[in-house]
């Protein structure tokens, strides 16, 4: 397995966070790293705040959370956060000036598509990230099928060019699931579509399992709880036809036809 | 400030401790630069079983306050996928070779520990005792008799440093290391995990796919620090310690209550250099002269 042009920096290092922008319910750090070699899409950072987080006096958050990079444009690496618990909602808080703690990039990230075969982003909530520079590097041409629970979570759709949009509640662009729109797309041109697919479990699920059964290619970049990121904590393992295999290393972007199922148990926290 | 541990030479203090970092992985992930700035001063392996083990199921991970709760039941790729495989690899770190094994019978421990002790690259073995015997149901680490017949089958099987890995859930930690020692262990080392539980919040069920697991991270340092203090106060031999270090600090404390040797675990998952780190922040105040 290839990782990246240049492995990632040996140990964490600090990168002094530069922007923090809101999406709705979302917020992008943007920090820079000199320090760091360019990522692929699809590759992820293990990040911690420098203060309070653990080690001190903090009790939680502990562990660093692995986060997919949105974006890396000059030494900035751009990353797409929402608070849903201790960790996100620390690093949420963080502002310009203040110190992120970083390992990265680790991991695999997406390999294009297959001959004769154009690529279909399709992104759900927060999992939106890696899509955003898959399409940076595949170029605007590359569609994107986005779906969101809402219309403040659906602001996060800015951050792709040209999206077709789907909520949970109608409130912006098609009242659904954004896997009824793939539906859509595989019934006029299965045979010409790779699938890049990032978000909740569930959703994942359905589009591995429409992928298997129309047998289109599709990348899965999947969740998994991690502590360390790197192959050391065994912590993050899902089940493949080749059976567990740790997702830090060997992922996060899976081949769907490796999997038995999308639905990570544990995912989505 | 390099030391000597059951005749070795090791460049530091700072080890790891078993099952808590991967260097083949690591290599993966980081390069050459892991090799050159390897974090520890010798590498103990994650636990080695006769067969090749899957794991428990996932989720394998909980984080509580000040640490986490793993249950990976040991996943590994067996004795035989280890010793073609891994250890040629592992050979290459520069460091002396620390093999932890684990056999579910004394005749298994028995079988991995000869065929562990005859390679060359091996400078060492720890034998991880928190499973259970099959044979006897007792864990083999609970019970000052049965780690003394371990030790009487398998001492004299090897000239290699044979550390005892003790298990915190014994009810009398420094009677289990007494008879470890009185039965030919060059060295002990602990503290293991600590058992402990999470519920899934939604559900109320254990989260854990292996219903319980091992609590570690500066959760546990206390209670390491005093079963190291006991032990070290009931064994003459070397002891390496381990729970919850984080900084220099940490493993001062733990050597001044009497280990020879501190092992880095959770602390490597938040900063793969950690170990690095903390020798270096270790060596500071070691060199401190204090009026």
């Amino acid at each position: 397995m290839t990782i990246g042009s240049r492995p990632a920096p040996f140990g964490r290092r600090a990168a002094t966070v530069t922007a923090r922008e809101t999406y709705g319910a979302y917020v992008v750090l943007r920090c820079h790293d000199p320090g760091g070699p360019q990522p692929r899409a699809g590759q992820f950072y293990m990040l911690a705040a420098a203060e309070r987080w653990g080690g001190g006096e903090a009790e939680r958050p502990f562990l660093p959370r692995a986060f997919s990079v949105l974006r890396a444009l000059e030494r900035d690496l751009h990353f797409l956060l929402e608070d849903v618990g201790p960790g996100t909602s620390r690093l949420t808080e963080l502002a310009p000036g203040e110190d992120l703690l970083l390992v990265g990039p680790l991991g695999n990230g997406f390999t294009g598509p297959r001959e004769g075969r154009t690529p279909l982003l399709v992104g759900g909530g927060v999992g939106v990230a890696p899509l955003a520079i898959w399409q940076d590097q595949l170029g605007r041409a590359a569609r994107a099928l986005l779906g969101f629970r809402d219309r403040v979570h659906a602001d996060g759709a800015a951050l792709l060019h040209d999206p077709t949009i789907a909520t949970d509640d109608g409130s912006v662009g098609y009242h659904g699931l954004v896997t009824d729109l793939l539906g859509e797309e595989l019934d006029v041109r299965a045979d010409q579509i790779e699938v890049y697919a990032c978000g909740p479990p569930a959703m994942l699920e359905a589009v591995r399992a429409m992928c298997a059964e129309r047998a289109v290619p599709g990348q899965l970049a999947l969740e998994s709880g991690m502590a360390c990121g790197f192959g050391a904590c065994f912590g993050c393992v899902v089940p493949t036809v080749h059976g567990y295999i740790r997702l830090c290393l060997e992922g996060p972007v899976l081949d769907a036809q490796v999997l038995p199922t999308a639905a990570i148990v544990g995912a989505g926290h | 400030m390099s030391v000597e541990f059951c005749g070795l030479e090791l460049a530091h203090p700072i080890i790891n401790a078993s099952g808590t970092f991967d260097a083949i992985a690591a290599r993966r992930a980081f390069g050459d630069q892991l090799i050159e700035r390897f974090p520890f001063a010798a590498f103990v392996s994650k636990t080695v079983t006769l067969e090749p083990r899957q794991g428990n199921p996932p989720p394998r991970l909980w984080e509580v306050a000040g640490g986490l709760i793993n249950s990976i039941g040991l996943p590994n790729k067996g004795l035989a996928g280890y010793l073609e495989q891994d250890l040629p690899e592992l050979a290459c770190l520069g460091v002396p070779l620390i093999v932890n094994v684990m056999g579910f019978s004394r005749a298994e421990v028995a079988h991995l520990v000869r065929a562990v002790s005859e390679r060359e690259e091996v400078s060492a073995l720890e034998l991880n005792v928190s499973c259970p015997n099959v044979e006897t149901g007792l864990m083999m680490g609970a019970d000052p008799g049965e780690i003394a017949a371990l030790l009487h089958r398998v001492r004299p099987l090897t000239d290699k440093p044979l550390i005892v890995k003790l298990t915190p859930s014994a009810t009398d930690v420094p009677a289990v290391a007494l008879a470890a020692f009185r039965a030919g262990a060059d060295a002990v080392s602990l503290i293991n995990t600590v058992r402990g539980m999470a519920l899934d919040p939604r559900t109320g069920e254990p989260w854990l796919g292996g219903t319980t697991g091992g609590v570690s991270g500066p959760a546990i340092r206390p209670i390491a620090l005093a079963q190291v203090h006991a032990v070290a106060e009931a064994v003459p031999i070397p002891i390496v310690a381990m729970g919850g270090v984080q900084r220099g600090r940490d493993a001062h404390d733990l050597m001044r209550a009497g280990a020879s040797l501190v092992a880095v675990g959770t602390e490597s998952f938040r900063d793969p250099a950690a170990g690095l780190r903390i020798a270096a922040q270790l060596a500071d105040l070691t060199s401190t002269v204090r009026p």
